[in-house]
């Protein structure tokens, strides 16, 4: 017998995601494609702006998921499905990078030297809407290009608080990092684009030879 | 006394609302009276919202797509294996 194609199952499913966990786990496959459902913009979103790369981004998807359903066994739900899909797309990422560019600096495990204190060059107020200055994909260009100069481990943590909004708590579970290394990269890392974004977004006419009348 | 140095430290935990009332206030004053400091306060703020406002990367409706037919394989995979342990169908 055939199966049902996923995507053709479009009932409304208003569960939870922990019955969604468990009716998944008992072999539902429209509970696993709901659950796919709820996070997939959230991962590929993640996994792109890690890897910096279309390709790259839509493998670790595809991997996380494949991998999730797989050892949907061993999910003991101490974590929420979302964190634990997060951990196997954040590894994958990670991967994808290493792979890429033989890159040493690719590791969440370095050593940074935490005492080190952050660095702050451009001191200049910004427009008062630099957003609205921009089209869309003129800030998407630029939002890129800041993120992207960020080293891995820095632009990682910086994703999952500031742009997936998750916990402190939860980053370093994702991580495996302690609480105050995430705290200290998310420093540098909202410091480092501070710097990037002041360049581009500083107000015009501020300095003493400014042209403004 | 807070430092500039001091205030760039606790600057994260300021922005998250995660320092404790005492330390709280006196990181205010701070940036009441050192404008460089307020201005990197503001423009740190100004940096996260940014981001957090866009969605920068859109799933594409093919990646949905190719990810929805590569799990409905893994799916019939694992039914046909299944099927074949249970019933041992010819």
């Amino acid at each position: 017998m055939a199966e049902k194609p996923l995507q053709a199952a479009r009932e409304p499913v208003s569960a939870g995601e922990g019955d969604l966990v468990e009716r998944a786990k008992a072999g539902d496959m429209e509970a696993f494609a709901e659950l796919v459902r709820r996070y997939e913009r959230r991962i590929y979103r993640m996994a792109r702006q890690i890897t910096q790369n279309d390709e790259d981004a839509e493998d670790v998807l595809q991997e996380s998921f494949l991998k999730a359903f797989e050892h949907l066994d061993s999910f003991q739900g101490q974590s929420k499905f979302y964190t634990w899909v997060t951990r196997i797309a954040v590894n994958e990422s990670l991967m994808k990078l290493r792979k890429r560019k033989s890159d040493r600096t690719v590791s969440l495990d370095e050593n940074i030297e935490t005492d080190e204190e952050p660095i702050v060059r451009e001191i200049a107020v910004w427009e008062d809407t630099p957003e609205s200055k921009y089209s869309q994909e003129e800030l998407r260009q630029i939002l890129d290009a800041a993120i992207s100069s960020l080293k891995p481990i820095f632009r990682t943590v910086f994703i999952l608080r500031d742009v997936e909004e998750l916990s402190t708590e939860e980053t370093a579970e994702i991580l495996g990092l302690s609480i105050a290394a995430v705290k200290s990269r998310l420093l540098r890392a909202r410091l480092q684009l501070r710097e990037k974004l002041t360049r581009v977004f500083r107000r015009k006419g501020d300095g003493i030879f400014g042209f403004a009348k | 006394m807070i430092t500039c140095k001091d205030f760039l430290r606790e600057l994260s935990d300021y922005l998250d609302d995660a320092t404790d009332p005492a330390l709280r206030a006196e990181l205010e004053r701070h940036i009441n009276e050192c404008p460089n400091c307020w201005v990197i306060c503001d423009t740190t703020r100004k940096t996260i919202q940014v981001f957090r406002g866009m969605d920068l990367h859109p799933l594409p409706e093919k990646v949905h797509q190719k990810l929805m037919d590569a799990l409905a394989r893994k799916a019939q995979e694992r039914a046909q294996k299944n099927g074949a342990a249970g019933l041992n169908q010819g």
